[in-house]
Protein backbone atom coordinates (compact mmCIF):
# COMPACT_ATOMS: atom_id res chain seq x y z
CA UNK A 1 0.00 0.00 0.00
CA UNK A 2 1.18 3.16 -0.78
CA UNK A 3 1.39 5.58 1.88
CA UNK A 4 0.28 9.18 1.74
CA UNK A 5 1.55 12.40 3.23
CA UNK A 6 0.91 14.30 5.81
CA UNK A 7 0.24 17.52 3.91
CA UNK A 8 -2.84 17.82 1.64
CA UNK A 9 -1.84 18.46 -2.17
CA UNK A 10 -3.77 21.18 -3.93
CA UNK A 11 -4.59 19.50 -7.23
CA UNK A 12 -6.05 21.04 -10.83
CA UNK A 13 -9.52 19.75 -12.01
CA UNK A 14 -7.99 18.34 -15.91
CA UNK A 15 -11.54 17.15 -16.43
CA UNK A 16 -15.46 16.38 -15.01
CA UNK A 17 -16.78 14.04 -17.34
CA UNK A 18 -20.77 13.13 -17.21
CA UNK A 19 -20.65 9.57 -17.30
CA UNK A 20 -24.93 8.52 -16.99
CA UNK A 21 -26.27 9.12 -13.78
CA UNK A 22 -22.61 9.29 -12.88
CA UNK A 23 -19.57 12.27 -13.44
CA UNK A 24 -15.79 11.43 -13.29
CA UNK A 25 -13.97 13.53 -12.19
CA UNK A 26 -9.90 13.91 -13.33
CA UNK A 27 -7.53 15.61 -11.15
CA UNK A 28 -3.45 15.88 -12.61
CA UNK A 29 -1.77 13.98 -10.16
CA UNK A 30 2.10 13.00 -12.14
CA UNK A 31 3.56 12.73 -8.73
CA UNK A 32 1.21 11.89 -5.97
CA UNK A 33 2.38 8.06 -4.46
CA UNK A 34 0.51 5.56 -6.41
CA UNK A 35 -2.71 4.16 -5.30
CA UNK A 36 -3.31 0.57 -4.69
CA UNK A 37 -6.67 -0.39 -6.14
CA UNK A 38 -9.08 -0.06 -3.26
CA UNK A 39 -7.69 3.19 -1.45
CA UNK A 40 -9.63 6.05 -1.35
CA UNK A 41 -8.59 9.80 -1.25
CA UNK A 42 -10.63 12.58 0.89
CA UNK A 43 -11.10 15.44 -1.52
CA UNK A 44 -12.33 19.18 -0.80
CA UNK A 45 -13.34 21.51 -3.49
CA UNK A 46 -10.37 24.18 -2.98
CA UNK A 47 -12.72 26.80 -3.73
CA UNK A 48 -16.64 27.55 -2.24
CA UNK A 49 -16.65 24.14 0.35
CA UNK A 50 -18.94 25.28 2.24
CA UNK A 51 -21.09 28.37 2.33
CA UNK A 52 -24.02 26.30 0.43
CA UNK A 53 -27.11 25.11 1.93
CA UNK A 54 -27.03 25.34 5.87
CA UNK A 55 -23.53 25.98 5.48
CA UNK A 56 -22.06 22.58 4.18
CA UNK A 57 -20.20 20.74 2.94
CA UNK A 58 -17.54 21.79 5.76
CA UNK A 59 -15.99 18.25 5.97
CA UNK A 60 -13.75 16.43 3.32
CA UNK A 61 -15.63 13.80 1.74
CA UNK A 62 -14.16 10.09 0.85
CA UNK A 63 -13.68 8.18 -2.52
CA UNK A 64 -12.29 5.63 -3.54
CA UNK A 65 -9.60 6.13 -6.40
CA UNK A 66 -11.30 4.84 -9.58
CA UNK A 67 -8.67 4.71 -11.90
CA UNK A 68 -5.25 6.46 -12.28
CA UNK A 69 -3.27 6.42 -15.25
CA UNK A 70 -1.34 8.97 -17.22
CA UNK A 71 -0.74 11.16 -14.33
CA UNK A 72 -4.81 11.47 -13.55
CA UNK A 73 -6.72 10.68 -10.50
CA UNK A 74 -10.14 9.63 -11.45
CA UNK A 75 -12.68 9.40 -8.93
CA UNK A 76 -16.64 8.77 -9.45
CA UNK A 77 -19.33 10.76 -8.39
CA UNK A 78 -22.59 10.67 -7.90
CA UNK A 79 -24.80 13.71 -6.80
CA UNK A 80 -26.30 12.48 -3.19
CA UNK A 81 -25.97 15.77 -1.01
CA UNK A 82 -23.72 19.28 -1.12
CA UNK A 83 -20.52 17.54 -0.86
CA UNK A 84 -20.80 15.62 -4.41
CA UNK A 85 -22.58 18.31 -5.26
CA UNK A 86 -19.94 21.22 -5.23
CA UNK A 87 -17.58 18.04 -6.72
CA UNK A 88 -19.68 17.58 -9.59
CA UNK A 89 -19.59 21.41 -10.47
CA UNK A 90 -16.12 21.40 -10.65
CA UNK A 91 -14.40 22.02 -14.12
CA UNK A 92 -11.05 21.51 -16.00
CA UNK A 93 -8.61 24.61 -14.04
CA UNK A 94 -10.42 24.39 -10.74
CA UNK A 95 -8.07 22.92 -7.71
CA UNK A 96 -9.13 20.24 -5.24
CA UNK A 97 -7.12 19.30 -2.04
CA UNK A 98 -6.74 15.98 -1.92
CA UNK A 99 -5.27 13.79 1.51
CA UNK A 100 -4.02 10.42 0.22
CA UNK A 101 -3.54 8.17 -0.82
CA UNK A 102 -5.36 6.43 2.11
CA UNK A 103 -6.74 2.90 3.77
CA UNK A 104 -6.36 -0.54 2.83
CA UNK A 105 -6.84 -2.02 -0.46
CA UNK A 106 -7.45 -5.28 -2.47
CA UNK A 107 -5.14 -7.99 -1.82
CA UNK A 108 -4.08 -10.47 -4.62
CA UNK A 109 -6.69 -13.64 -5.12
CA UNK A 110 -5.27 -16.62 -3.11
CA UNK A 111 -3.46 -19.09 -5.15
CA UNK A 112 -5.56 -21.14 -7.59
CA UNK A 113 -8.58 -18.70 -7.24
CA UNK A 114 -9.98 -16.56 -10.07
CA UNK A 115 -11.49 -13.12 -8.75
CA UNK A 116 -14.70 -12.10 -9.65
CA UNK A 117 -15.59 -9.00 -9.48
CA UNK A 118 -18.85 -7.38 -8.09
CA UNK A 119 -20.01 -4.25 -8.32
CA UNK A 120 -23.09 -1.78 -7.47
CA UNK A 121 -24.03 1.38 -8.20
CA UNK A 122 -21.39 4.20 -7.47
CA UNK A 123 -19.51 1.17 -5.71
CA UNK A 124 -17.96 0.03 -9.42
CA UNK A 125 -15.61 2.96 -8.70
CA UNK A 126 -12.58 0.77 -6.90
CA UNK A 127 -13.33 -2.43 -9.07
CA UNK A 128 -12.56 0.00 -12.43
CA UNK A 129 -8.75 0.28 -11.17
CA UNK A 130 -8.70 -3.04 -9.57
CA UNK A 131 -9.69 -4.70 -12.88
CA UNK A 132 -6.83 -2.69 -14.39
CA UNK A 133 -3.96 -3.97 -12.32
CA UNK A 134 -5.73 -7.38 -13.12
CA UNK A 135 -5.45 -6.78 -17.02
CA UNK A 136 -2.17 -5.66 -16.69
CA UNK A 137 -1.05 -8.81 -15.02
CA UNK A 138 -2.78 -10.47 -17.22
CA UNK A 139 -4.89 -12.50 -14.29
CA UNK A 140 -8.20 -13.81 -15.48
CA UNK A 141 -11.27 -12.75 -13.50
CA UNK A 142 -15.45 -11.94 -13.78
CA UNK A 143 -17.04 -8.78 -13.62
CA UNK A 144 -20.47 -8.35 -12.53
CA UNK A 145 -22.28 -5.00 -12.31
CA UNK A 146 -25.57 -3.89 -10.74
CA UNK A 147 -27.57 -0.44 -11.34
CA UNK A 148 -31.10 0.32 -10.54
CA UNK A 149 -31.51 1.43 -14.31
CA UNK A 150 -30.20 2.39 -17.31
CA UNK A 151 -28.90 5.44 -16.84
CA UNK A 152 -26.49 4.51 -13.88
CA UNK A 153 -25.52 1.09 -16.05
CA UNK A 154 -23.96 3.48 -18.23
CA UNK A 155 -21.09 3.61 -15.55
CA UNK A 156 -20.32 -0.14 -16.76
CA UNK A 157 -18.84 1.30 -19.71
CA UNK A 158 -16.01 2.54 -17.22
CA UNK A 159 -14.68 -1.03 -16.80
CA UNK A 160 -14.48 -3.90 -19.35
CA UNK A 161 -16.30 -6.51 -20.11
CA UNK A 162 -19.03 -6.74 -17.81
CA UNK A 163 -22.34 -8.32 -17.30
CA UNK A 164 -24.62 -5.85 -16.23
CA UNK A 165 -27.99 -6.29 -14.04
CA UNK A 166 -30.46 -3.27 -13.59
CA UNK A 167 -33.11 -3.77 -11.07
CA UNK A 168 -35.88 -2.09 -13.70
CA UNK A 169 -34.63 -4.44 -15.86
CA UNK A 170 -33.60 -1.50 -19.01
CA UNK A 171 -30.02 -3.20 -19.64
CA UNK A 172 -28.72 -6.88 -19.22
CA UNK A 173 -30.24 -8.95 -16.23
CA UNK A 174 -33.43 -7.92 -14.98
CA UNK A 175 -32.84 -8.30 -11.45
CA UNK A 176 -29.71 -8.28 -8.93
CA UNK A 177 -26.06 -8.39 -9.55
CA UNK A 178 -25.67 -10.94 -6.69
CA UNK A 179 -28.38 -13.02 -9.19
CA UNK A 180 -25.21 -13.26 -11.83
CA UNK A 181 -22.96 -14.15 -8.83
CA UNK A 182 -24.75 -16.81 -7.40
CA UNK A 183 -25.04 -18.36 -11.10
CA UNK A 184 -20.83 -17.74 -11.17
CA UNK A 185 -19.72 -19.07 -8.23
CA UNK A 186 -21.98 -22.37 -9.28
CA UNK A 187 -20.09 -22.78 -12.63
CA UNK A 188 -16.68 -21.73 -10.85
CA UNK A 189 -16.47 -22.41 -6.64
CA UNK A 190 -12.76 -21.82 -6.99
CA UNK A 191 -13.63 -17.90 -7.19
CA UNK A 192 -12.41 -15.17 -4.66
CA UNK A 193 -14.69 -12.28 -4.57
CA UNK A 194 -13.98 -8.65 -4.74
CA UNK A 195 -17.66 -6.67 -3.91
CA UNK A 196 -18.48 -2.90 -3.29
CA UNK A 197 -21.64 -1.89 -3.09
CA UNK A 198 -24.54 -0.55 -1.18
CA UNK A 199 -24.93 -2.07 2.04
CA UNK A 200 -27.88 -4.58 1.11
CA UNK A 201 -25.87 -5.72 -1.90
CA UNK A 202 -22.90 -6.23 0.41
CA UNK A 203 -24.53 -8.10 2.79
CA UNK A 204 -25.94 -10.22 0.03
CA UNK A 205 -22.62 -10.88 -1.12
CA UNK A 206 -20.90 -11.83 1.96
CA UNK A 207 -23.84 -13.99 3.23
CA UNK A 208 -23.70 -15.89 0.03
CA UNK A 209 -19.62 -16.25 -0.19
CA UNK A 210 -20.08 -17.70 3.76
CA UNK A 211 -22.18 -20.15 2.45
CA UNK A 212 -20.28 -21.16 -0.70
CA UNK A 213 -17.20 -21.29 1.67
CA UNK A 214 -15.66 -18.96 -1.04
CA UNK A 215 -13.09 -16.18 0.29
CA UNK A 216 -14.29 -12.40 -0.36
CA UNK A 217 -12.66 -8.67 0.28
CA UNK A 218 -15.24 -6.05 0.49
CA UNK A 219 -14.77 -2.60 -0.08
CA UNK A 220 -17.01 -0.82 2.33
CA UNK A 221 -17.95 2.94 2.57
CA UNK A 222 -18.86 4.60 5.54
CA UNK A 223 -19.47 7.95 6.51
CA UNK A 224 -16.12 9.52 7.69
CA UNK A 225 -14.38 13.22 8.71
CA UNK A 226 -10.84 12.35 8.35
CA UNK A 227 -10.08 9.31 6.46
CA UNK A 228 -6.82 8.54 8.56
CA UNK A 229 -8.01 7.27 11.83
CA UNK A 230 -8.29 10.29 13.89
CA UNK A 231 -12.11 10.69 13.93
CA UNK A 232 -13.82 7.33 14.94
CA UNK A 233 -16.81 7.94 13.01
CA UNK A 234 -16.54 5.14 10.21
CA UNK A 235 -16.72 2.31 12.37
CA UNK A 236 -18.36 -1.04 11.53
CA UNK A 237 -19.37 -4.15 13.58
CA UNK A 238 -16.86 -6.89 14.10
CA UNK A 239 -17.90 -10.73 14.21
CA UNK A 240 -15.63 -10.91 17.33
CA UNK A 241 -17.10 -7.85 19.30
CA UNK A 242 -16.17 -4.24 18.80
CA UNK A 243 -15.83 -2.22 15.79
CA UNK A 244 -13.34 -1.33 13.35
CA UNK A 245 -12.79 1.78 11.20
CA UNK A 246 -13.13 1.43 7.94
CA UNK A 247 -10.03 4.07 6.82
CA UNK A 248 -7.37 2.30 9.07
CA UNK A 249 -8.94 -1.31 8.70
CA UNK A 250 -10.73 -1.05 6.22
CA UNK A 251 -12.02 -0.03 3.43
CA UNK A 252 -11.37 -3.24 1.74
CA UNK A 253 -11.59 -6.07 4.85
CA UNK A 254 -12.38 -9.65 4.42
CA UNK A 255 -15.60 -10.68 4.62
CA UNK A 256 -15.47 -13.08 7.32
CA UNK A 257 -14.22 -10.28 9.58
CA UNK A 258 -18.15 -9.36 9.65
CA UNK A 259 -21.18 -10.96 10.91
CA UNK A 260 -23.76 -8.20 8.89
CA UNK A 261 -22.69 -5.39 6.39
CA UNK A 262 -26.82 -4.59 6.15
CA UNK A 263 -26.83 -1.67 8.44
CA UNK A 264 -23.35 0.14 7.50
CA UNK A 265 -24.00 4.12 7.50
CA UNK A 266 -22.65 4.69 4.05
CA UNK A 267 -22.21 8.55 2.35
CA UNK A 268 -21.20 11.16 3.66
CA UNK A 269 -20.89 11.78 7.51
CA UNK A 270 -24.14 13.78 7.75
CA UNK A 271 -27.49 13.65 5.94
CA UNK A 272 -27.05 13.80 2.09
CA UNK B 1 5.64 33.83 18.66
CA UNK B 2 7.90 30.61 19.22
CA UNK B 3 8.70 28.90 22.48
CA UNK B 4 5.34 28.54 25.41
CA UNK B 5 6.01 28.12 28.61
CA UNK B 6 3.07 25.58 30.27
CA UNK B 7 2.68 24.09 33.59
CA UNK B 8 6.41 23.72 33.41
CA UNK B 9 6.49 22.17 30.15
CA UNK B 10 8.79 24.10 27.06
CA UNK B 11 6.63 23.82 23.88
CA UNK B 12 8.15 24.53 20.77
CA UNK B 13 5.08 26.41 19.85
CA UNK B 14 1.25 27.24 21.25
CA UNK B 15 -0.39 24.77 19.22
CA UNK B 16 -1.65 21.43 20.71
CA UNK B 17 -4.34 19.06 19.75
CA UNK B 18 -7.41 18.82 21.44
CA UNK B 19 -8.20 15.05 22.96
CA UNK B 20 -9.89 12.35 21.09
CA UNK B 21 -8.85 14.70 17.72
CA UNK B 22 -5.90 12.85 16.33
CA UNK B 23 -4.81 9.04 16.99
CA UNK B 24 -1.27 9.60 16.95
CA UNK B 25 -0.71 5.85 16.63
CA UNK B 26 -3.17 5.24 13.72
CA UNK B 27 -1.25 8.46 11.80
CA UNK B 28 2.01 6.63 11.98
CA UNK B 29 0.06 3.50 10.04
CA UNK B 30 -0.79 6.13 7.50
CA UNK B 31 1.39 8.59 7.00
CA UNK B 32 4.67 6.52 8.00
CA UNK B 33 7.69 8.46 9.05
CA UNK B 34 6.01 11.60 7.79
CA UNK B 35 3.99 11.87 10.73
CA UNK B 36 7.26 12.21 13.75
CA UNK B 37 9.50 14.40 11.02
CA UNK B 38 6.64 17.23 10.77
CA UNK B 39 4.09 16.39 13.79
CA UNK B 40 1.74 19.01 13.74
CA UNK B 41 1.50 19.99 17.69
CA UNK B 42 3.57 21.29 20.52
CA UNK B 43 2.42 18.51 22.94
CA UNK B 44 0.26 15.44 22.04
CA UNK B 45 -3.14 15.32 24.23
CA UNK B 46 -4.19 11.57 24.08
CA UNK B 47 -7.95 10.50 23.65
CA UNK B 48 -9.82 9.74 27.01
CA UNK B 49 -8.83 6.83 29.00
CA UNK B 50 -11.26 4.80 31.31
CA UNK B 51 -10.31 2.68 33.72
CA UNK B 52 -11.92 -0.55 31.73
CA UNK B 53 -12.08 -0.62 27.63
CA UNK B 54 -14.95 0.90 25.94
CA UNK B 55 -16.17 0.14 22.60
CA UNK B 56 -17.63 3.36 22.08
CA UNK B 57 -21.04 4.21 20.57
CA UNK B 58 -23.38 2.33 18.33
CA UNK B 59 -22.74 4.34 14.49
CA UNK B 60 -23.50 6.48 13.27
CA UNK B 61 -21.47 8.61 14.67
CA UNK B 62 -20.84 11.69 12.87
CA UNK B 63 -23.43 14.52 11.62
CA UNK B 64 -22.01 17.31 9.77
CA UNK B 65 -23.66 20.41 10.94
CA UNK B 66 -23.87 23.79 9.50
CA UNK B 67 -20.06 24.41 9.98
CA UNK B 68 -19.30 21.89 12.04
CA UNK B 69 -19.88 18.51 13.46
CA UNK B 70 -21.60 16.77 15.98
CA UNK B 71 -20.11 13.63 17.53
CA UNK B 72 -20.90 10.80 19.65
CA UNK B 73 -18.27 8.60 19.18
CA UNK B 74 -18.69 7.40 22.84
CA UNK B 75 -14.86 7.52 24.38
CA UNK B 76 -13.67 3.88 22.66
CA UNK B 77 -10.32 3.17 24.24
CA UNK B 78 -8.48 0.07 25.18
CA UNK B 79 -9.21 1.10 29.15
CA UNK B 80 -6.06 1.58 31.56
CA UNK B 81 -4.02 -1.49 31.65
CA UNK B 82 -4.71 -1.76 27.60
CA UNK B 83 -3.45 2.03 27.53
CA UNK B 84 -0.11 1.16 29.48
CA UNK B 85 1.01 -1.58 28.04
CA UNK B 86 -0.12 -0.69 24.25
CA UNK B 87 -0.13 2.41 23.44
CA UNK B 88 2.07 4.79 25.65
CA UNK B 89 5.10 2.85 24.40
CA UNK B 90 3.78 3.82 21.16
CA UNK B 91 3.12 7.62 22.25
CA UNK B 92 6.30 8.05 23.70
CA UNK B 93 8.43 7.99 20.83
CA UNK B 94 6.68 10.89 19.49
CA UNK B 95 8.66 14.11 19.36
CA UNK B 96 6.94 15.99 21.67
CA UNK B 97 6.00 15.98 25.53
CA UNK B 98 2.44 13.73 26.12
CA UNK B 99 -0.54 14.69 27.79
CA UNK B 100 -2.95 11.65 28.48
CA UNK B 101 -6.37 12.64 29.15
CA UNK B 102 -8.58 10.67 31.37
CA UNK B 103 -12.24 10.34 32.98
CA UNK B 104 -13.96 8.40 35.62
CA UNK B 105 -17.18 8.48 36.59
CA UNK B 106 -16.15 8.13 40.42
CA UNK B 107 -13.64 9.82 42.77
CA UNK B 108 -12.70 6.16 43.51
CA UNK B 109 -12.22 6.02 39.22
CA UNK B 110 -10.49 9.10 38.69
CA UNK B 111 -8.29 8.72 41.38
CA UNK B 112 -6.87 5.15 39.61
CA UNK B 113 -6.50 6.55 36.60
CA UNK B 114 -4.31 9.48 38.18
CA UNK B 115 -1.89 7.69 39.79
CA UNK B 116 -1.42 4.59 37.20
CA UNK B 117 -0.97 7.57 34.19
CA UNK B 118 0.87 10.18 37.08
CA UNK B 119 3.54 7.68 37.88
CA UNK B 120 4.41 6.94 34.41
CA UNK B 121 7.72 9.21 33.10
CA UNK B 122 6.65 9.00 29.27
CA UNK B 123 3.43 11.24 30.85
CA UNK B 124 4.46 14.87 31.34
CA UNK B 125 0.99 16.25 32.61
CA UNK B 126 -2.76 14.77 32.95
CA UNK B 127 -5.76 16.27 31.79
CA UNK B 128 -8.89 15.25 33.74
CA UNK B 129 -12.63 15.15 31.25
CA UNK B 130 -15.28 15.71 33.44
CA UNK B 131 -18.05 15.89 31.43
CA UNK B 132 -18.39 12.41 32.72
CA UNK B 133 -21.95 11.82 34.21
CA UNK B 134 -21.53 11.10 38.14
CA UNK B 135 -23.17 8.00 38.56
CA UNK B 136 -24.66 8.63 42.05
CA UNK B 137 -26.23 11.59 40.75
CA UNK B 138 -26.46 11.90 36.63
CA UNK B 139 -25.11 15.06 36.46
CA UNK B 140 -21.34 15.49 34.71
CA UNK B 141 -18.87 15.59 37.02
CA UNK B 142 -17.85 18.79 35.61
CA UNK B 143 -21.18 20.82 35.54
CA UNK B 144 -21.16 23.01 38.83
CA UNK B 145 -18.14 24.54 40.84
CA UNK B 146 -19.39 22.29 44.06
CA UNK B 147 -18.99 18.78 42.41
CA UNK B 148 -16.22 19.75 40.57
CA UNK B 149 -14.06 20.61 43.79
CA UNK B 150 -15.47 17.59 45.60
CA UNK B 151 -13.70 15.85 43.43
CA UNK B 152 -10.65 17.77 42.78
CA UNK B 153 -9.89 17.52 46.74
CA UNK B 154 -9.80 13.98 46.67
CA UNK B 155 -8.03 13.20 42.86
CA UNK B 156 -5.28 16.31 43.56
CA UNK B 157 -3.18 14.62 46.31
CA UNK B 158 -2.71 11.47 44.19
CA UNK B 159 -0.54 13.26 41.31
CA UNK B 160 2.61 15.63 41.70
CA UNK B 161 1.82 15.98 37.63
CA UNK B 162 0.18 19.07 36.43
CA UNK B 163 -3.23 18.32 36.23
CA UNK B 164 -5.40 20.14 33.98
CA UNK B 165 -9.14 20.35 34.02
CA UNK B 166 -10.83 20.15 30.91
CA UNK B 167 -14.24 22.15 31.55
CA UNK B 168 -17.72 21.67 30.11
CA UNK B 169 -19.08 24.20 28.67
CA UNK B 170 -23.00 22.66 28.98
CA UNK B 171 -22.65 24.40 32.60
CA UNK B 172 -24.50 27.76 33.80
CA UNK B 173 -21.16 29.79 34.52
CA UNK B 174 -17.91 28.35 33.10
CA UNK B 175 -15.92 30.53 34.89
CA UNK B 176 -17.41 29.70 38.43
CA UNK B 177 -16.31 26.38 37.85
CA UNK B 178 -12.96 27.38 37.02
CA UNK B 179 -12.33 29.39 39.91
CA UNK B 180 -13.65 25.89 41.90
CA UNK B 181 -11.05 24.04 39.89
CA UNK B 182 -7.94 26.37 40.50
CA UNK B 183 -9.41 26.76 44.50
CA UNK B 184 -8.79 22.95 44.68
CA UNK B 185 -5.10 22.65 42.89
CA UNK B 186 -5.70 22.50 39.33
CA UNK B 187 -2.98 23.27 37.55
CA UNK B 188 -4.30 24.58 34.44
CA UNK B 189 -7.85 24.29 32.67
CA UNK B 190 -8.79 23.52 29.01
CA UNK B 191 -11.77 24.72 27.28
CA UNK B 192 -14.47 24.05 25.71
CA UNK B 193 -15.19 20.54 24.98
CA UNK B 194 -17.94 19.96 22.90
CA UNK B 195 -21.63 21.70 23.34
CA UNK B 196 -24.35 18.96 23.64
CA UNK B 197 -26.74 18.61 20.48
CA UNK B 198 -28.85 16.71 19.07
CA UNK B 199 -28.75 15.67 15.07
CA UNK B 200 -32.67 15.74 13.53
CA UNK B 201 -33.29 12.59 12.74
CA UNK B 202 -35.82 13.94 9.78
CA UNK B 203 -32.55 14.86 7.78
CA UNK B 204 -31.30 11.35 6.98
CA UNK B 205 -31.88 10.81 3.31
CA UNK B 206 -34.71 7.73 1.97
CA UNK B 207 -34.42 6.55 5.75
CA UNK B 208 -36.03 6.57 9.10
CA UNK B 209 -32.91 6.23 10.88
CA UNK B 210 -31.68 8.50 13.81
CA UNK B 211 -29.61 11.26 13.52
CA UNK B 212 -26.94 9.74 16.12
CA UNK B 213 -26.69 6.34 17.25
CA UNK B 214 -26.54 7.22 20.25
CA UNK B 215 -29.36 10.23 19.99
CA UNK B 216 -27.12 13.14 21.38
CA UNK B 217 -23.57 13.96 20.87
CA UNK B 218 -21.04 17.08 20.89
CA UNK B 219 -20.92 19.70 18.42
CA UNK B 220 -17.63 21.25 17.41
CA UNK B 221 -16.13 23.31 14.26
CA UNK B 222 -16.29 27.04 13.56
CA UNK B 223 -20.10 27.29 14.48
CA UNK B 224 -18.87 26.53 17.96
CA UNK B 225 -16.00 29.49 18.12
CA UNK B 226 -17.72 32.08 19.36
CA UNK B 227 -18.80 30.51 22.25
CA UNK B 228 -15.23 29.55 22.90
CA UNK B 229 -14.20 32.76 22.32
CA UNK B 230 -16.75 34.21 25.05
CA UNK B 231 -15.81 30.92 27.30
CA UNK B 232 -12.40 31.16 27.55
CA UNK B 233 -12.24 35.18 28.23
CA UNK B 234 -14.81 34.76 31.17
CA UNK B 235 -12.41 32.09 32.36
CA UNK B 236 -9.36 34.20 32.16
CA UNK B 237 -11.21 37.40 33.85
CA UNK B 238 -11.97 34.91 36.49
CA UNK B 239 -8.76 32.82 37.51
CA UNK B 240 -5.04 32.97 37.17
CA UNK B 241 -4.56 29.41 35.64
CA UNK B 242 -2.95 28.71 32.05
CA UNK B 243 -5.71 27.82 29.52
CA UNK B 244 -6.18 26.25 26.63
CA UNK B 245 -8.21 27.59 24.68
CA UNK B 246 -10.46 25.29 21.87
CA UNK B 247 -13.17 25.42 20.21
CA UNK B 248 -13.43 25.87 15.93
CA UNK B 249 -9.81 27.28 15.09
CA UNK B 250 -9.71 27.16 11.47
CA UNK B 251 -7.07 29.36 11.43
CA UNK B 252 -4.15 31.77 12.71
CA UNK B 253 -7.08 34.47 13.48
CA UNK B 254 -9.15 32.16 15.45
CA UNK B 255 -6.40 31.11 17.43
CA UNK B 256 -4.89 34.69 18.01
CA UNK B 257 -7.94 36.14 18.80
CA UNK B 258 -7.94 32.75 22.15
CA UNK B 259 -4.74 33.78 22.82
CA UNK B 260 -5.21 37.31 23.09
CA UNK B 261 -8.56 36.27 25.23
CA UNK B 262 -6.08 34.88 27.71
CA UNK B 263 -5.36 31.50 26.58
CA UNK B 264 -1.69 29.99 26.90
CA UNK B 265 -2.10 27.56 24.02
CA UNK B 266 -4.75 26.80 21.52
CA UNK B 267 -6.24 23.35 20.66
CA UNK B 268 -7.33 22.40 17.07
CA UNK B 269 -9.53 19.28 16.68
CA UNK B 270 -11.98 19.54 14.04
CA UNK B 271 -9.76 21.16 11.36
CA UNK B 272 -7.24 18.62 11.92
CA UNK B 273 -10.30 16.20 10.49
CA UNK B 274 -10.18 18.63 7.59
CA UNK B 275 -6.17 19.30 7.10
CA UNK B 276 -3.81 16.97 9.46
CA UNK B 277 -1.43 19.87 9.14
CA UNK B 278 -3.77 21.95 10.29
CA UNK B 279 -1.72 22.63 14.01
CA UNK B 280 1.29 23.03 12.24
CA UNK B 281 -0.04 25.64 9.40
CA UNK B 282 -1.55 27.60 12.55
CA UNK B 283 1.24 27.81 14.55
CA UNK B 284 4.05 28.43 11.18
CA UNK B 285 1.25 31.70 10.86
CA UNK B 286 1.54 32.61 14.68
CA UNK B 287 5.09 32.83 14.29
CA UNK B 288 4.99 35.28 12.38
CA UNK B 289 5.16 39.19 13.30
CA UNK B 290 2.98 41.97 12.20
CA UNK B 291 6.43 43.20 11.09
CA UNK B 292 7.55 40.46 8.41
CA UNK B 293 4.11 39.59 7.53
CA UNK B 294 3.45 43.43 6.51
CA UNK B 295 6.75 42.76 4.81
CA UNK B 296 5.91 39.97 3.29
CA UNK B 297 3.43 41.45 1.47
CA UNK B 298 5.47 44.39 -0.51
Amino acid sequence: MSLASLERRRLTVTGNDGVGAYRVLRVSDPHGPPPSPGQFSMLTAAERWGGGVDERPHLPRAFSVARCKDGEAHYLLEDVGPGTRRLCELRAGDEVWVLGPLGRGFRRPREGRRAVLVGGGVGIAPLAIWQDELLDRGAPHALMLGFRDGDHALGANLLRCARVATDDGSLGHPGLVTELLETELEDDPRAEVYACGPPPMLEAVRSLCERRGVPAQLALESGMACGFGACFGCVVPTRRGGYLRVCVDGPVVDADLLDSVAAITTGPPCPA
Amino acid sequence: MSRVEFCGLTLAHPVINGSGTFDAIAARRVFGSDLDERFPFSAYVSKTITLRPRAGNPPPRLWEASAGLINSIGLPNKGLRGYLADDLPELARLPVPLITNVMGSTAAEVIALVEAVGERAEVSAVELNVSCPNVETGLDLGADPASLAALLREVRPHTAKPLIVKLTPNTADVALVAAAAEAEGADAVSLINTLRARAPASHRSHRAAPGLGAGTGGLSGPAVYPVALAQVAAVAGRVGLPIVGMGGVRGERQARELLEAGATLVAVGTETFRDPLAGARIAAALRETPANREQRAF
